[in-house]
């Protein structure tokens, strides 16, 4: 069998059927079922690196579920799709990037960080659900598939945050988020039906050649938009972020932010693929731009005040969310205009660095607090200091995260920062104004973090790295101040390493990630064109 | 390799990095150049607090970092933080005004 070619099904596949199998494989021990996890989103790693090399090198690639050949799309007398089709472009191969690193790394992390816990079976098993959920969302190019795909992900998700059913803020905040996921998915499910009443079809390629941008179409948009943009957690429909990220165990908020990440997917891939042209580009551009210096002024403002370290990383994660829509609002804005290659096109690019950088940093600040909390049993900024003696390692992995998110050079937040402010000057200057005051923000933020957690004097509550004064009767093994295991190291080491390549890199990642990721969204007419096929003509 | 074209511009990471090593060898230098009875660890190096005595068990925390800051702005940061009211209903309270907010401006019912 060629496994290559039926990758963009194995990619939502062997994470589904691995969650299934987990509590199988667990009868086996927990040994085994850690590392029947890790090797199932190592191979999946693999799948989705091969996945998007081929789309990177060859275009898109399609793949047909329940037909005579996957690479049939289109049955003979038909002029339209009728099956799922699976559909990878650049944007979407970049996601699947991100999606296997976070969820590869989450799982090396957990078996540490979590083992303390029981009922760890859900926990892996859940992981792969939303491992599978997240891969269906970017890979499908069917609306009510990517409804289906989007409601896994959320039920995976709130599973996980609410795991440690010992903390009430988990349970809380699980409440929260379901509440929130399930209006933001019937809002996708209703924007579905309404595209399905009208054109009788769900795929993606062929609703885009379709839709006229009729009241009912500008409906079915702005459900859309509010259910992807709630989803990604944009100001003012963000309030469900800095509530579910510390409540879930460390290396499921590293995983949750790349799945936050996939409703920004949802979002261009609404905008630009099925609806692009047809909708007044600069007013949904100016929309997306509008929530996107929201998330950036509100997530930084609300990110000073925090002593929660956690729902710190998270208020500020909310505002790099806004990098992330301003640059690609900016783009959308100019969509369809000679803007669009002067700057429209590098803003996108900017926005789409932007997230994967993210995705790495926001992941390592996240280990780090994690590895901190797992020692010191507190996340509470004031509670902390001086741990830089004890977890110098941490604190390195802290300071690289933190200088990547305020964007310092050489950090990989500072290439895609740049091209940001740059290309949104053009746009509007005091936009670029904006982003660059709040990065300056951002950096204060993260040197007040990190004087407050690593730096001073070793606190009497932590200070016991002399291990022969040490009184074992009277201290508990998790008062012993040292570094994180070696699996939750090692997961930090490779975010570290991957932010200041990226960092020190950026023009390969821009060249071999990014740009097919921001030309999948311009190129329309590509992502159609690979499922109806040239010159076959839609009635 | 390692030369990001920014559209207006180019940025090399490669370049600032030998840079910044170049800075601290300069600054090596000067202080290798400089007071040699300085010695870690004895009165020299304890801060000077106006001559008061050090406070036992006194720590700047992250509560007292950027105090000014929150307390200069508090007009804005009140409203603010009263918006996060931790309460489910007003979540959707918010997401239904975007909501409304969007489909007027997609609708041109604003126009």
């Amino acid at each position: 069998m060629d496994i290559l070619a039926h990758a963009p099904i194995l990619v939502v596949g062997v994470p589904l059927l691995g969650a299934f199998a987990t509590p199988l494989i667990a009868r086996a021990g927990a040994r085994a079922r850690n590392w029947f996890t890790i090797l199932i989103l190592l191979f999946t790693t693999a799948l989705a690196i091969a996945l998007a090399v081929s789309v990177f090198q060859s275009g898109p690639r399609i793949y047909v579920l329940g037909g005579p050949s996957y690479g049939f799309t289109l049955p003979s007398g038909y002029f339209f799709p009728i099956r799922i089709i699976l559909e990878v472009d650049g944007l979407s191969a970049f996601f699947a990037l991100i999606i296997a690193v976070t969820t590869l790394l989450g799982a090396i992390y957990s078996t540490s960080f979590i083992q303390a816990h029981s009922g760890l079976d859900k926990y892996y098993a859940l992981l792969l659900l939303l491992a599978a959920g997240m891969f269906g969302m970017v890979v499908t190019g069917d609306a009510f598939n990517f409804f289906v795909f989007l409601e896994i992900t959320s039920i995976a998700a709130t599973g996980l945050v609410a795991f440690r059913t010992g903390w009430t803020e988990s349970s809380e905040a699980a409440f929260k988020m379901m509440v929130l996921y399930n209006i933001g998915g019937l809002f996708v499910l209703l924007a579905v039906a309404i595209l399905y009443g009208q054109y009788g079809a769900l795929n993606f390629a062929y609703l885009a050649t379709l839709i006229k941008y009729s009241l009912l179409d500008v409906v079915a948009l702005a459900l859309f938009v509010l259910a992807l943009a709630m989803k990604a957690g944009a100001v003012p429909m963000h309030m469900w972020v800095p509530d579910a990220y510390p409540a879930a165990p460390a290396p499921i908020t590293m995983v949750m932010v790349a799945n936050t990440q996939i409703g920004l997917y949802g979002l261009y891939r609404i905008c630009f693929t099925l609806y692009g042209l047809k909708l007044t580009p600069a007013l949904v551009g100016w929309i997306v731009i509008i929530l996107g210096i929201l998330s950036i002024f509100i997530g930084v403002s609300m990110a000073v005040i925090q002593r929660d370290l956690k729902r710190l990383i998270a208020y500020s994660g909310i505002a790099q969310i806004g990098y992330m829509l301003l640059g690609v609002g900016v783009g959308l804005a100019v969509l369809g205009t000679p803007a669009l290659d002067s700057y429209g096109l590098m803003a996108m690019k900017g926005g789409i660095f932007h997230i994967v950088n993210h995705a790495l940093y926001e992941g390592l600040l996240f280990l780090a607090a994690g590895a901190i909390s797992y020692r010191t049993g507190t996340r509470n900024l004031d509670q902390l200091g001086g741990l830089a003696h004890n977890m110098k390692w941490t604190a390195i992995f802290f300071i690289i995260g933190g200088a990547a998110i305020a964007g310092l050079p050489p950090f990989n937040g500072f290439a895609s920062k740049l091209i940001i402010y740059e290309s949104v000057f053009k746009f509007n200057p005091i936009l670029a104004v904006i982003a660059l005051l709040a990065s300056i923000l951002t950096l204060a933020i993260y040197a007040r973090a990190f004087q407050s957690a690593f730096v001073g004097p070793r606190l009497p509550a932590y200070a016991h790295e002399d291990r022969s004064s040490r009184s074992t009767a009277s201290r508990s093994a998790d008062k012993d101040l040292r570094e994180a295991p070696p699996s939750m190291m090692f997961a930090m080491a490779i975010l570290a390493v991957l932010v200041v390549l990226f960092g020190l890199f950026p023009d390969l990642v821009v060249k071999y990630l990014v740009t097919p990721a921001a030309q999948a969204l311009v190129n329309q007419g590509q992502y159609i064109e690979a499922i109806l096929g040239a010159g076959l003509g839609v009635r | 390799m390692g030369v990001l074209k920014t559209g207006s511009g180019f940025w090399s990471a490669l370049v600032w990095v030998a840079t910044l090593l170049g800075s601290f060898l300069i600054i090596w230098l000067f202080a290798r150049a400089g007071e040699t009875s300085y010695k870690r660890g004895t009165a020299q190096t304890d801060p000077f607090l106006s001559g008061n005595p050090p406070a036992p068990g006194e720590r700047v925390t992250a509560s007292h970092i950027y105090w000014g800051f929150v307390e200069a702005l508090k007009g804005y940061y009140q409203p603010l933080v009263r918006a996060h009211t931790g309460v489910v209903n007003d979540y959707l309270a918010w997401a239904v005004l975007t909501g409304a907010i969007v489909f007027a401006l997609l609708g041109g019912f604003l126009r």
